[in-house]
């Protein structure tokens, strides 16, 4: 377009003499409000950030931007529980955007292309001790390596993992994807010393010069319960049976297995035994609804053709059978027996009744406050012994691998301030982006996609994994079903949609600016911004 | 559907951009280096659809005719707070005519341009409902008659606002005015035909007629430059919310264009020759109700002393567009 239009001659005197700004009692201004799904995320995670540059079809930045806050992305895509997803604001709309896929789908990519973790180009000098190559522990390794220090882990197990290869079937997690993500925090330059138990954190520290200690050894020890049994009886415990499918000798259990428990451990042994071809029976003394375990997954299960009895505790075990009884629920909700029994085949009863902590490392270590069998530790994740932090399974949590990656994260942040002779201050949270704030009309209608199971005979004879990936193509459908809640994604709404041309485009990435000489505070660009990254704040007047 | 969306977008095409798509897929509006053809310190009121309405639609039509483009301007809100002497936030040619003849106006300039040989520079008329309905109603029907090279758009925010809202002929019924005021047995302004002016063009059987919405910018930029492609008689009408004389949040513009859109009230179509050629289907069917209640000029049909029959009668006026037009999808299997 030509500078001046045809036909203008004589330069008319121009409206913008007039200062239309000075109307305003309300000026929009622009913000970042923080999304429901990295508000509800144990690892921290910035989803929002890397779903922005997924969108975009950047699977390396979007995968870079992941992995600030959390270096196993292929094992939480397929792993966590995604509390992201329950509350995401899309779905009030259709449904919630499908991040745990997304995000899987990012770690296999990462895993397929071979990207790797920068080295970072100064060391600090600093060593620290961390204990347990679970989650918690890998995640707190790499985030110390990554900020410079010097890292060794020692692993009482044959292998790395912790729960996450001795508790979660290979149907949930094949150990391929497993070992390539530990393997990639390995590349850092992090020591992995394996079956290498610690016995006393003090010793250990003091023979290897180290500076801090980051304790995650996870609770492996299987809690047991009272149950009169006859000589014949086999019990074994449900970590046991899991971590034994690790190794070369299978367990064995026979054909009917008794599964005692209603959490996900109960349900993981439960399919696992269907996989090997028993016929699994889990008995739970309370009601669905009242299962610890995933809904998904008593859900699959049951599919499989695992059989629950619900409202039933094990009164008597014998020799190739067991007494149950029957169990109702009293007005407060807890179970209560109604003096009905009934006997159940069962070769063995694996008992998945949760799991304890082995504290005996700490022993002798003096300040540290143990209760309901876990450690205590501050807000900043250390216990009452000063330089010695504490996370995962084995500090008071929810025991999920997502939250020991959180764990590993915090701990690493005030580890390293520690090192350093400060504090580390978390920056002020954004206010929540809630669904009222958004302007749902533009967001094009587009349910979720639907990632494949796998067929249900082969989820009954074998490990393979149970629920399919996305392909690149629904993975950037998916990608894009995010709101972006809170956060502009340059829609340029409010740029078109100011009838005083007051709000000024800067570009590509830049954003946008609001022109206050012109802007007559209407108000216009907040009510059709989508994602709510607008809002008025009062004039002094 | 007028035009086609992108599908899967992150917010397909109903935002003014998006970053996903190709520069020239965007609309005229997400351009960083846009027109502006009304600049800014106008004196428009907060939140005015006109002035939000004029520069999406004289935008468009100045990248269509590559800016050339003479707009003749009927006197009216438009006029008034664009250009109070010696200032004009006008950036493209423009001439000031009458209250009601405007249309005549563009006939000369493009009679002109014709006899100049200058066949690439294009003509469009604005004016308000009442400077178009009302006033200028016999140019119109006149240029429309001889099917002048002009495009005619009219900012429709159903009544005379600048001289302090009184009723025209586009004023819906029992809405509140300075004119008809809510007393009575039938409060507000009568039931009655009114004038619809884009079904009178499409009698006329001119090449194009069209009704857009400030809440749907890229069907109305679709419009605009459909119609700036081809030559004859054209005419679209806009609608275009007047927070001051609807008595409506300055915010709320766009919602409420919007709703008038989704409730049925505004029909958006467009049509040749005559015909109707394709429909704005509605996307989330809202009843009228929704679209009345945040507009004071229909307050009185609500509240201790409601009028659940008008808002009837007003419900089947909008079932009856829904019906003549079919704006609804068809339910399939």
């Amino acid at each position: 377009m030509p500078s001046k239009p045809f036909a203008i001659t004589l330069k008319p005197g121009t409206s913008l003499a007039n200062l239309t700004g000075t109307w305003r009692t309300a000026r929009p201004v622009y913000l970042d409000r923080l999304p429901p799904c990295n508000n509800a995320c144990p690892a921290g995670e910035n989803i929002q950030g890397w779903l922005f540059h997924a969108e975009s079809g950047d699977y390396e930045q979007a995968w870079r931007v992941l992995v600030q806050d959390n270096p196993l992305p292929a094992v939480m895509g397929r792993v966590c529980y995604h509390p992201c997803e329950g509350a995401c604001n899309r779905g009030q709309l259709d449904s919630a955007v499908g991040i745990n896929s997304v995000e899987r789908f990012l770690g296999d990519e990462a895993i397929k292309r071979g990207w790797k973790f920068e080295v970072p180009a100064h060391g600090s000098g600093k060593k620290v001790l961390v204990v347990g190559a679970g989650p918690s522990g890998l995640s707190a390794a790499y985030h110390l390596a990554c900020m410079g220090h010097k890292v060794e882990i020692h692993e009482a197990g044959p292998l790395a993992g912790g729960m996450m290869r001795f508790g979660i079937p290979k149907y949930r997690l094949p150990r391929d994807v497993l070992d390539a993500e530990v393997q990639r925090i390995l590349d850092l330059g992090v020591t992995l010393k394996l079956n290498t138990k610690v016995a006393s954190i003090d010793l250990s520290m003091r023979q290897g010069g180290f500076d801090a200690a980051f304790l995650a050894v996870g609770a492996h020890i299987g809690k047991r319960t009272t149950i009169p049994a006859g000589d014949a009886s086999h019990i074994v415990d449900a970590v046991s049976v899991l971590r034994s499918m690790e190794g070369e000798d299978k367990p064995m259990l026979g054909r009917k297995v008794v599964v005692y428990g209603g959490g996900n451990t109960a349900i993981d042994v439960a399919r696992t035994v269907k996989r090997m071809g028993g016929e699994p029976i889990i008995v739970y003394r309370r009601t669905r609804d009242k299962a610890p375990a995933h809904d998904f997954e008593i859900e699959e299960a049951l599919q499989e053709g695992v059989m629950i009895k619900w409202l039933s505790t094990i009164k008597q075990a014998g020799a190739g059978e067991i007494t149950v009884e029957k169990m109702e629920l009293d007005d407060k909700g807890f179970p209560q027996p109604t003096g009905e029994f009934e006997t159940l085949a069962a070769d063995s009863v694996v008992l998945a009744l949760g799991q304890d902590v082995d504290l005996s490392l700490l022993d002798g270590v003096p300040g540290l406050e143990v209760k309901d069998g876990v450690v205590q530790v501050a807000p900043n994740m250390m216990t009452g012994f000063p330089g010695i932090f504490a996370g995962g399974d084995m500090v008071p949590s929810q025991r999920t691998v997502t939250v020991a990656v959180g764990h590993g994260k915090k701990a690493a942040r005030h580890i390293d301030a520690w090192l350093n002779g400060t504090n580390y201050e978390s920056a002020a949270k954004h206010e929540l982006a809630e669904f009222e704030k958004l302007n749902p009309w533009y967001y094009s209608d587009a349910d979720k996609t639907v990632r494949p199971m796998l067929d249900i005979i082969r989820r009954q004879t074998s490990f393979d994994e149970v629920q399919g990936g996305l392909d690149e193509t629904n993975a950037l459908f998916e990608a894009r079903r995010c709101l972006s809640c809170g956060n502009c994604f340059e829609c340029d709404n409010c740029y078109g949609v100011c009838p005083d041309n007051a709000v000024i485009k800067l570009g590509p990435g830049k954003g946008f600016e609001f022109n206050y000489d012109y802007c007559k505070g209407c108000g216009i660009c907040v009510a059709e911004c989508p994602c709510g990254a607008i809002k008025m704040v009062a004039e002094d007047i | 559907m007028s035009f086609q969306p992108v599908k899967f977008y992150q917010t397909g095409t109903y935002t003014v951009g998006n970053r996903l798509l190709a520069p020239d897929e965007r609309s005229v509006q997400a351009n960083q280096m846009r027109g502006n053809s009304i600049n800014s310190g106008h004196r428009a009121c907060q939140g005015c659809g006109e002035a939000l309405g004029a520069r999406y639609a004289i935008d468009a039509a100045m990248v269509e005719s590559n800016g050339q483009l003479i707009a003749a301007n009927a006197t009216g809100c438009l006029e008034v707070f664009s250009t109070p002497y010696p200032e004009s936030s006008w950036q493209v040619p423009w001439i000031h005519s009458l209250f009601g003849n405007t249309a005549a106006v563009a006939t000369g300039i493009a009679a002109a341009m014709k006899a100049k040989g200058r066949h690439e520079v294009r003509v469009v008329a604005q004016g308000g409902d009442g400077g178009t309905t009302d006033i200028g109603f016999g140019c119109l029907s006149g240029m429309f008659e001889r099917n002048d090279d002009v495009l005619y758009i009219c900012y429709d925010n159903e009544g005379y606002m600048n001289t302090g809202v009184q009723r025209s002929s586009a004023t819906p019924p029992a809405a509140r005015t300075a004119t008809t005021m809510p007393v009575g047995p039938e409060p507000g302004n009568v039931f009655g035909q009114g004038k619809n002016v884009p079904e009178i063009a499409m009698a006329h059987g001119i090449p194009y007629v069209a009704t857009a919405t400030v809440a749907d910018l890229r069907d109305l930029e679709y419009k605009v430059r459909k119609a700036m492609r081809m030559h004859g008689a054209r005419y679209i009408q806009i609608f275009v919310p007047c927070p001051l004389g609807w008595g409506t949040a300055s915010h709320d513009t766009i919602r409420i264009a919007r709703l008038a859109k989704e409730s049925g009230m505004f029909p958006v179509f467009e049509a040749e020759h005559g015909e109707v050629t394709s429909v704005l289907k509605i996307r989330n069917k809202v009843a009228i109700g929704e679209y009345l209640k945040p507009q004071k000029r229909f307050a009185h049909l609500f509240g201790k002393h409601a009028h659940p029959e008008t808002v009837a009668r007003l419900q089947a006026i909008a079932d009856r567009n829904i019906r003549k037009y079919g704006l609804l999808e068809e339910e399939t299997d």
